[in-house]
C-alpha cells in the first residue's frame, strides 16, 4: 500500500533520515521505533508531505507522493494524526471532526462519518460542544484519531500517540489503536514506547539516527535481546 | 444561518437604520447637514473595517489596509481626473489593481508561512510603500497635499458617480455599502472557507494534514478583503471630494483600522459597525474638546489636535488587554451569560 525507497530527509543544514526504505500491506499494522531524535517524526512528515525528502521515492497505491502537496496528501487515503494530538483547539469537537471531513469527498459524507466516528468512541459524542483544547490529554488523542477516521482514510497515520500521557492513559490509548485496527484501517504508528506499540501491531522497524537497523514481526522484536535492553530497560 | 433568510428583527435593524436620516431631519434639521455626515462617516468605515476584519479575524492582522483604501481612491480619482474614464469603470479597475497587490504581497507571505508579527510588519511596509509612491508622483497626486477629483456639472451626477452636494443621496449610497459588507461577512461565516482559516489560524501542520490547501485558502480571503477596502477607500474619494495620503492611505488610517475593528469585536457581524461608531464618537469629541480647550491649545499649540492619535493608540492597548472581543464581543458575551444565569435561576425557583 504505502512504499518508501531510499529516502533522504532533512532540514536546513542537518539530515535526519538516511536511505529509509520500507512499506506497509493493506490490512497491517507496522510500528516504526526508536529513541528521541532517531528521525521518527521526520519520517512521517516526510510522508504526508510536510516535508519533501531530498532523494528517494515514495507510492501510496501507485501514486507518487513525492509530487503531492500536502493538502492533497489526505485525498490518497492517508490520514495523519500529528504529534501531540495537534487538534484546533479553540474549535468544538464536533468541529474538530467536521474539519477532519474537509475535502469533498468525505464532507459529502459528514453525517455518515460522525455517526460512526461517535459510535467507535462515545466519548466524544458525549463532549461534542466542548472545545477541543479544553479536554484531557486522553480525550484529545481520541479526538484527533477521530478526525483522521472522518476522511474515511485507508492508512492512519500516528505519530507518538502516548506521548505526554499517564501512564494509565497510555494503555487507553493503546487500546483505541487495536479498537481502529480491528474496524479494518491499516495502521502505521511510530511510537517511543517500544513495549507496549510491540502488543499491538504485527510489524515494525527499528529506526537508529536516521537510518533502518532492523525490522521483522513483533513477535521477533519484542524477544530480541537486543531491543528489549535497549529500549524496553530490561 | 446564512442571512439569506432575514429575520424579523433583521429587517427592523436595517429599517431603522435606513430610517436614521429621517429622524436627523424631523429633531435636528438645524445641523442636519453635519450630523448626516457623521452618520455617513460611520458607514463608509463600517464597511472598510468590516474588510478588514474578514482576515483580521483568522489571525491575518494586517497593518496593510491603507494601502488598498488609498490604491481605490486614488486609481479611481486619477483615472477620472487625467483619462475621464467614469468611476463606474474606475472604481473596478481600481479594485483589480488593490486585489492584485493584496495577492502579490500575500502569496508569498502565506506560501513561505510568514504570519503574526512579521506579518504584520511587512503589511506596514506596504502601507509605507503606497504612500511614498502617492507622495512621490506628486505631479498626478498633488504630493502630500492631496487633490480632488474633477467636479462635473454641478457635483451631482450618474456618469461621474459624484453626490457630495446631496447628503441624503450620499447617505444612502453608503448605507448599501455597509448592508453589502454586513452580507459579505455573514456569508464568509456560513461557509466552509470560515472554518478551514479557523483551523488554519490555529494549526497550520493540522489543517494542511486535513487537506486545507491553507495558502489559496488566506489568498482568497485577502482578495476579498483588500477588494473591499479598496471599494470603500473609492467610495469614500467620490463623497469627500478630496483625497490625501494622510487621509485615505498611511499607517495612521491603516492603524485606525486595526483599532477600530478591535475596539468593536471582530468576531462579530457588528463589531466593526460598532467599532466605527465609537472612533468616530471619540475623534468628534476630541475635536471638539481640544479645539474648544485653550488650555490645551496653550500647553501643545496645534499639535493638540494630534493628541487623539496617542489616546487611540493607548486605548488600543487597553483594548487588546482587556476587552480583546472588543465591545460588542464582550457584551454580548455577558449578555448571554445573564440569560443563562436567569434560566438557571428560573428553573431553581420552580
Amino acid at each position: 500500500m504505502l512504499e518508501l525507497k531510499g529516502i533522504d530527509a532533512g532540514y536546513a543544514g542537518f539530515q535526519a533520515l538516511f536511505g529509509v526504505s520500507m512499506r506497509v500491506d493493506a490490512g497491517e499494522a507496522v510500528a516504526v521505533i526508536g529513541s528521541n531524535g532517531a528521525g521518527k517524526t521526520t519520517l512521517l512528515r516526510v510522508v504526508s508531505g510536510l516535508l519533501a525528502p531530498t532523494a528517494g521515492t515514495m507510492t501510496m497505491q501507485g501514486t507518487d507522493l513525492i509530487a503531492t502537496p500536502p493538502h492533497k496528501v489526505i485525498e490518497t487515503g492517508i490520514a495523519h494524526v500529528p504529534e501531540s494530538r495537534r487538534l484546533f483547539p479553540r474549535l468544538s469537537v464536533e468541529d474538530n471532526l467536521r474539519m477532519g471531513a474537509f475535502i469533498p469527498a468525505a464532507r459529502a459524507k459528514f453525517h455518515q462519518r460522525l455517526e460512526y466516528v461517535y459510535a467507535l468512541f462515545p466519548r466524544l459524542k458525549e463532549r461534542r460542544t466542548q472545545l477541543a483544547g479544553t479536554m484531557s490529554g486522553g480525550e484529545q488523542q481520541m479526538c484527533a484519531i477521530a478526525r483522521a477516521l472522518m476522511s474515511e482514510p485507508k492508512l492512519v497515520l500516528l505519530d507518538e500517540p502516548s506521548m505526554g500521557l499517564a501512564p494509565v492513559i497510555v494503555s487507553q490509548v493503546f487500546d483505541l489503536v487495536r479498537r481502529i485496527r480491528n474496524d479494518g484501517y491499516t495502521v502505521l504508528i511510530v511510537e517511543q514506547n517500544v513495549r507496549q506499540v510491540l502488543k499491538v501491531v504485527d510489524r515494525a522497524y527499528l529506526l537508529e539516527v536516521g537510518r533502518m537497523k532492523a525490522s521483522g514481526r513483533a513477535e521477533e522484536l519484542a524477544a530480541s535481546d537486543e531491543i528489549r535492553k535497549a529500549y524496553m530497560g530490561l | 444561518m446564512t442571512g439569506l433568510r432575514l429575520k424579523p428583527a433583521t429587517i427592523i435593524g436595517l429599517l431603522a437604520v435606513a430610517a436614521l436620516p429621517l429622524v436627523v431631519r424631523y429633531f435636528l434639521p438645524a445641523s442636519e447637514k453635519y450630523y448626516l455626515h457623521l452618520l455617513i462617516q460611520i458607514l463608509l468605515w463600517s464597511f472598510i473595517y468590516t474588510g478588514w476584519s474578514l482576515m483580521g479575524r483568522f489571525g491575518l492582522t494586517s497593518l496593510g489596509h491603507g494601502a488598498f483604501t488609498g490604491i481605490g481612491a486614488y486609481a479611481t480619482v486619477m483615472l477620472w481626473n487625467f483619462a475621464g474614464i467614469t468611476p463606474w469603470i474606475g472604481i473596478p479597475v481600481a479594485v483589480a489593481l488593490a486585489t492584485v497587490v493584496g495577492v502579490l504581497v500575500g502569496y508569498p507571505c502565506f506560501r513561505f508561512r510568514i504570519a503574526g508579527h512579521y506579518f504584520a510588519l511587512l503589511t506596514l511596509a506596504l502601507t509605507e510603500f503606497v504612500r511614498l509612491c502617492i507622495v512621490g508622483l506628486r505631479d498626478f497626486t498633488g504630493g502630500s497635499l492631496g487633490t480632488q477629483p474633477r467636479r462635473y456639472g454641478d457635483g451631482i451626477s450618474l456618469y461621474a458617480l459624484q453626490f457630495e452636494p446631496d447628503r441624503m443621496l450620499a447617505y444612502y449610497i453608503a448605507f448599501g455599502l455597509w448592508v453589502l459588507g454586513l452580507y459579505v461577512w455573514l456569508r464568509v461565516d456560513g461557509s466552509m472557507d470560515r472554518y478551514a482559516l479557523d483551523a488554519a489560524s490555529q494549526d497550520e501542520d493540522a489543517a494542511a494534514s486535513v487537506g486545507i490547501n491553507v495558502t489559496r485558502e488566506r489568498l482568497k480571503i485577502t482578495a476579498l478583503s483588500s477588494a473591499m477596502c479598496a471599494l470603500g477607500g473609492a467610495i469614500f474619494a467620490q463623497y469627500q471630494m478630496y483625497i490625501g495620503p494622510d487621509t485615505i492611505a498611511g499607517l495612521g488610517l491603516s492603524l485606525n483600522i486595526v483599532f477600530a475593528a478591535i475596539a468593536g469585536g471582530i468576531w462579530v457581524l457588528l463589531g466593526p459597525t460598532v467599532g466605527a461608531v465609537f472612533t468616530q464618537v471619540l475623534a468628534e469629541t476630541l475635536r471638539v474638546v481640544i479645539q474648544g480647550s485653550a488650555t490645551l491649545k496653550g500647553m501643545f499649540g496645534s499639535s493638540a489636535l494630534a493628541l487623539d492619535q496617542l489616546i487611540y493608540g493607548l486605548l488600543l492597548v487597553l483594548f487588546i488587554i482587556y476587552m480583546p472581543n472588543g465591545i460588542l464581543g464582550t457584551t454580548m458575551a455577558w449578555w448571554r451569560r445573564r440569560a443563562a444565569a436567569r434560566a438557571a435561576t428560573g428553573r431553581a425557583g420552580n
